[in-house]
């Protein structure tokens, strides 16, 4: 069995504090604002300059003076506000962004993360990505796929792809696994149903450590 | 509009230039439109991106005024005209996390010359860069960036130069501001007076101004 997307985006969600500064990043992240429990606020931050930012614009009704990182209409919930850009990142690299969560193509044993660069012929691109990595409080990576497309472990003993930040992620969720990266490595609390130590540690290349009891996650079919 | 790019000193070949917005949002089109009229040639733009679609910063780009782009992100699913100059080798790309771009402008115009962060220590985005620990942690010098111009795309604006902005097209433009010898600013409307609670970029860092409507 594996997680879905959606599921993976739950799990994320449950373990984010009632009152968290978040920001989500392009893409998979962004589903974690669609599972925030009913009895919790998280205040979503959106780097080009906006704190309470809600869901996406409906169709027709978009402003295109409010959009988020990906350039997307969106709203503004109660308690929000906008500031610039130079304010933005110093709540970023200020060490105020509770949980930045972010997609990778790779994770380190030791919190190395490369989420920017797939070397080529395009221009390399990083948006605001080195700053989440190095700024905020904790970083939490999103891994659709616990391994890539052809099979290579994205959990590594270290990173071959041009790095975003050194020793910043402190947690993986993926398709089968939560695996918090502590001083002593990767260590695994949570694996999906019928799962067993060998099979997760034969898809991750860099060596696992369990807790004693790992927490047993399940697929939600009712998504929402 | 040529009357707000006319006898300026500061718009000229070579010159660097600020272009605050993010994405399509808070970008002061019609100053660049003017500024592409001008067909200067070896501008250095500052900006997030790259320029998308055929207007704006894109369509400046294709005039072949622009030398060289400092940004975070030269990438969308329109940015071919950036793309294929520099693909061809014919466009210089200087890339730069966002936060330390911003900061870097900031900086620029809070007369600091360079200054350390964490961001990107340990990258690619750092090498040869002067690296220091401070408290136990490394950290990546960077310079300030001044600019010679910046075009800034406001709400509104009175004619002491005080400007409001409006919601996210507020990003860049502010920090961008302080930051160039000449601030030429595009307001949606001017107005009498800013209520003085309600300023986000006093007037002393603008230089001239422009009322272009609300096009965007």
């Amino acid at each position: 069995m594996k997680l879905s997307s959606g599921d993976i985006a739950r799990y994320v969600a449950g373990d984010i504090s009632n009152g968290s500064y978040v920001n989500l990043g392009i893409g998979m992240p962004m589903l974690v604002s669609d599972y925030i429990p009913e009895d919790s606020e998280f205040i979503l931050h959106t780097e080009n300059g906006m704190l309470g930012m809600g869901p996406a614009a409906a169709e027709g009704a978009e402003d295109w003076d409010i959009v988020n990182a990906g350039k997307q209409a969106v709203s503004i919930l109660r308690g929000g506000s906008y500031f610039h850009h130079a304010d933005s990142f110093a709540m970023i690299r200020g060490g105020h962004i509770d949980i930045s969560i972010l997609g990778a193509y790779e994770v380190a044993a030791n919190g190395d993360i490369a989420n920017w660069l797939i070397p080529g012929p395009r221009p390399p691109a990083v948006g605001g990505a080195m700053d989440l990595v190095a700024g905020a409080k904790q970083v939490w990576v999103m891994l659709s796929s616990h391994v890539s497309k052809s099979g290579e472990p994205k959990v590594v003993e270290s990173c071959t792809l041009p790095l975003t930040g050194v020793g910043c992620v402190n947690r993986v969720y993926s398709d089968l696994a939560i695996i918090d990266i502590t001083v002593d490595g990767p260590l695994v609390t949570a694996m999906v149903e019928g799962l067993e130590r060998e099979d997760l540690q034969a898809k991750t290349g860099a060596i696992l450590n369990f807790v004693p009891k790992c927490e047993i996650l399940k697929s939600c079919k009712n998504e929402v | 509009m040529s009357e707000i790019t006319a006898d300026c000193d500061d718009l000229k070949d070579g010159a660097t230039v600020l272009l605050g917005g993010f994405g399509d949002t808070g970008v002061a089109v019609k100053l660049i439109d003017a500024l592409r009229e001008l067909s200067l040639s070896n501008l250095t733009v500052v900006s997030n991106g790259a320029g998308g679609g055929e207007y704006g910063l894109a369509r400046l780009i294709k005039s072949g005024s622009v030398g060289k782009i400092i940004c975070s992100f030269p990438r969308s699913s329109d940015s071919k005209i950036f793309e294929d100059l520099y693909s061809a080798g014919k466009i210089e790309l200087e890339t730069v996390p966002q936060g330390t771009l911003a900061e870097r402008i900031r900086a620029g115009g809070a007369g600091i010359p360079a200054f350390y962060t964490a961001t990107a220590f340990g990258t690619p985005l750092a090498d040869s860069k002067e690296v220091r620990v401070f408290n136990g942690r490394h950290y990546v010098m960077e310079r300030a960036i001044r600019a010679d111009i910046a075009l800034v795309h406001a709400a509104t604006g009175d004619r002491w130069g005080n400007l409001t902005y409006r919601s996210t097209a507020r990003n860049f433009n502010p920090v961008m501001a302080t930051a160039a010898s000449t601030t030429l600013v595009e307001v949606r409307k001017l107005v009498d007076m800013v209520p003085p609670e309600e300023v986000i970029t006093p007037g002393i860092f603008v230089d001239r101004m422009i009322e272009v409507g609300d096009y965007t």
